[in-house]
């Protein structure tokens, strides 16, 4: 009996080994899961995420803000408007086919077809190919920012995707709404291959096993993604041991994670600027810089920073975050709520005056709770606060109204540069040129002129001061209530190395998770 | 009779006109869709394309006629975000619902009936004093805050039971529409916990409701004629007084196993359970406007069927309804 029990012992000792030292599989919980894979239907978080880990860039982002070649071995600029990439030999695609120039240009052709990428393609003429290992680059002006939009250059199997699907449509389609044969099949060169794709409900990718890049310490083998919406929910997931990682980690729970013998809390500065826009076309007084000034002086934003983000984000004075080519660390935050009072006085508005502010609730970190505190700070200087938050769904459309008097708006740069922010959040609006889309009435010629300027300076040190510039310009003009910079909090169990695979773009390359 | 079921009939297409015709003068409250099919870079004029093309700014009464011109071919819309038709989308996440419910209408007949006549017949018993407490407690906690204790305590602190989803799934029909959770010992843990939060808001109600049917009856002069006949115990409690208890209890049960479908949003969105009531909130969150009405629609399609039919066997039971009917 007792050998036979030592028996059994052994035996499940073997097996519960082997399974171990066996394939590792890595389990996810992310806020919301990819909503195609079709790497160019949809310019967002989720589906980029879902592009580096089952397609390949020419080149990615770094922690440190670098760029590291993937596809693209190496590059030179040949002139002010060509640049000029080497590719990758011997990359195989999952669908066996052999990756070359055609490829790129192909994918490039494509997404400059797709409703949410062309607009971040204007600078662009097209690619040229000069071998099957050689592209060129070309773009309608000198541009600064080639190599931060081939972050964005995703090779699609071009053999793959052409020819018609069982339906006859054609397996090029890029539709949104419709089912399209990219929506739900791909082939790329990413570390991943999708084994089964059910939307919402889970995402299973196994490790490619033909993938180029030998070098990579990454020991995924199994990867499975599954969206929890709920931020309760997600951190119990991960508490419970369910899952392995989780992301968009709540700050109340941070204290949870951190003190977890076996969870770990990572964070890094996601740069995505938290505002409040004052309309001084609805509001005359903020057309006045003396009252936004007062209304910037009032805004307690480090405050907010400590209390309502429990102190994990930087407390932020303008546009750009540190790193960036136009960030500027003389400008220091300012609160003061004297001053704030004193300048309303110059100004004429001593006794204040009623204003509408409008919030999302579901957009940002603690978005309401910011638009609330706010609503508060601004009271102890006379203006009265009319508050209404709401979700997304139902904001956007206010926000394009410009349905109130201050408006909140978080921005991330896209090609992780300051001159992204002025275009979108802060130069005056024009139709034609869709420049100012985000902004709800803040206009300075001066601000225009340097941000068009600086799109087609390629001198480096020259293009950081003219951003600077600008930076200054919307400090003293106080073109907008500044608050903090959004960071990316990921939680996982120990043995997940997950520090070294995030970086502020908040694409993890899981395909370079290391488990221990 | 006949004229009897017509006019039900009738009456039942007109309620699910007037539910779609309330469906779609909502949507326009909920949101814009382009937005969440898009990225926050796409210009106006783009968006406005887009809505264009998907109908979205034709008049109200021609995307209704519309609507209603499709639906009688079985085409309730196609769902923005699943990129499918919105009845398919619908009938692959209602077996995820019907099971969580089936399972909590099991736990709540399980331990409501033993429980309410226990406490009926002993209701100074200790036991009694607990389940008319604990009751209590149960109807005044929401359900998304029991939901959270429970995860908290067996599957963070006590690591018993998984947190959230269903688990491993079987494809029941092979075609993908019914994946079932009850088939795998991974798929029934999952359940546990899910059905124990959706039983707790319904269990309390129905213990008391037994307790005091059952006390009720107990009363009654047949029963007393029963004790005075000398009739064992057993028999005058299991046969007479219970089987008499059963008879409105059983009603009520049918019609909140319907409620209990509505009840499903919190606990699924808590659970991270991809049913219907996911679904809907979803739709909602994402302005999915086509899915939402169609949803809409379905279930007030099932509310009315149960209903009217509910209504012609009513007719065949007692025929003064019948009468009623047809002055």
């Amino acid at each position: 009996m007792k050998k036979l029990v030592l028996l059994l012992l052994c035996l499940f000792m073997a097996f519960s080994f082997t399974a171990t030292a066996g394939a590792k599989t890595l389990k996810v919980g992310l806020a919301a899961d990819p909503v195609s894979l079709d790497p160019q239907v949809q310019l967002s978080g989720g589906m980029l995420q879902l592009s580096h880990w089952v397609f390949d860039p020419l080149v990615r982002w770094t922690q440190d803000g670098d760029f590291e070649p993937r596809l693209a071995e190496k590059w030179e600029r040949i002139n002010e408007y060509r640049v000029r990439f080497y590719l990758r030999k011997g990359v195989k695609f999952h669908s066996g086919n052999t990756f070359t120039a055609k490829d790129v240009k192909w994918s490039f052709d494509r997404m400059k077809k797709s409703v949410d990428f062309k607009g971040l393609l204007e600078p662009f003429v097209g690619i040229g190919i000069i071998d099957d290992y050689t592209v060129d680059v070309v773009t309608t002006k000198p541009y600064a920012l080639l190599l931060n939009m081939a972050t964005y250059f995703f090779a699609m199997d071009s053999e793959f995707y052409t020819g018609t699907d069982e339906n006859g449509q054609p397996k090029d389609a890029c539709k949104k709404t419709t089912h399209t044969f990219a929506n739900d099949n791909e082939s790329g060169t990413g570390v991943f291959k999708i084994k089964s794709y059910e939307q919402g409900v889970k995402t299973v990718m196994k490790r490619f096993a033909d993938y180029w890049d030998k070098d990579s310490k990454g020991n995924v083998d199994k990867f499975i993604l599954n969206p929890i919406k709920a931020n309760a929910t997600r951190v119990a997931a991960l508490l419970s041991g369910d899952v392995d990682v989780i992301d968009q980690v709540p700050p109340q729970d941070y204290k949870r994670l951190r003190s977890d013998s076996k969870t770990d809390l990572v964070t890094i500065n996601g740069g995505r600027i938290i505002t409040f826009q004052m309309n001084g076309n609805r509001v005359k007084a903020f057309k006045d810089a003396r009252v936004r000034n007062a209304v910037v002086y009032a805004i307690n934003n480090a405050g907010i920073v400590k209390k309502i983000m429990k102190g994990t984000v930087e407390v932020a004075t303008q546009q750009s975050p540190p790193g960036y080519a136009g960030y500027k660390a003389s400008l220091k935050p300012r609160y003061d709520l004297e001053k704030a009072k004193a300048l309303m006085k110059e100004a004429g508005y001593a006794d204040g005056f009623e204003i509408t502010m409008m919030a999302p609730n579901n957009r940002y970190v603690n978005d309401a709770k910011i638009a609330e505190a706010s609503a508060q700070m601004l009271a102890k200087i006379g203006i009265k606060v009319n508050l209404k938050t709401m979700p997304k769904a139902q904001y956007w459309d206010e926000f394009d109204a410009k349905a109130a008097d201050m408006m909140m708006i978080g921005w991330h740069s896209d090609t992780e540069d300051s001159g992204n922010f002025s275009e979108f959040l802060v130069m005056c609006y024009d139709k034609a040129t869709g420049f100012g889309q985000y902004n709800s009435g803040y206009c300075n010629p001066k601000v225009d002129e340097l941000t068009i300027a600086a799109q087609s300076e390629i001198d480096l040190d020259k293009r950081a001061d003219m951003l600077k510039e600008i930076e200054q310009i919307l400090y003293d003009d106080a073109a907008f209530v500044p608050y903090h910079w959004q960071n990316h909090a990921y939680g996982a169990k120990k043995n997940f190395k997950i520090k070294p695979i995030i970086n502020s773009m908040n694409f993890p390359y899981f395909g370079d998770l290391v488990i221990k | 009779m006949f004229a009897f079921i017509i006019r039900r009939v009738i009456q039942a297409i007109l309620v699910m006109l007037v539910i779609s015709l309330v469906g779609f003068s909502i949507k326009s409250n909920i949101g814009d869709p382009v937005r969440d099919l898009v990225g926050e870079r796409v210009t106006p004029e783009e968006r406005a394309q887009m809505a264009e093309k998907l109908g979205l700014n034709d008049p109200f009464f021609v995307q209704y006629t519309r609507f209603l011109k499709n639906a009688l071919h079985g085409d309730l819309g196609t769902s923005f975000i699943y990129r499918k038709p919105a009845l398919e989308v619908i009938f692959r996440h209602a077996p995820a619902t019907i099971e969580l419910v089936l399972g909590a209408a099991l736990i709540i007949a399980l331990f409501s009936f033993p429980l309410g006549v226990y406490s009926a017949l002993y209701p100074r018993s200790l036991l009694s004093r607990f389940t008319m407490g604990f009751s209590t407690l149960g109807v005044s906690i929401p359900v998304f805050l029991t939901a959270i204790m429970f995860i908290y305590l067996f599957a963070v602190t006590l690591h018993i039971l998984p947190s959230y989803g269903r688990g491993e799934t079987i494809d029941l029909f092979g075609n993908g529409y019914w994946q079932t959770g009850l088939l795998t010992i991974d798929g029934l843990k999952h359940l546990l916990l899910p059905c124990v939060s959706l039983a707790s808001i319904m269990m309390p109600l129905f213990i008391r409701l037994i307790r005091s049917e059952m006390m009720e009856v107990l009363e009654t002069e047949y029963i007393k004629y029963a004790w005075a006949k000398g009739l064992s115990t057993r028999r005058i409690w299991l046969v007479h007084a219970f089987k008499n208890t059963l008879l409105p209890v059983v009603t009520v049960f049918g019609v909140q196993i319907g409620i209990m479908f509505a009840f499903t949003i919190l606990t699924e969105t808590v659970f991270q359970w991809q049913g219907m009531g996911f679904m809907f909130l979803d739709a909602i969150q994402r302005a999915d406007i086509s899915l939402l009405i169609a949803y809409l629609v379905v279930v007030a399609s099932v509310f009315v069927v149960v209903n009217t039919v509910v209504d012609i066997m009513y007719s065949f039971i007692n025929p003064t309804v019948r009468i009623a009917g047809t002055k």
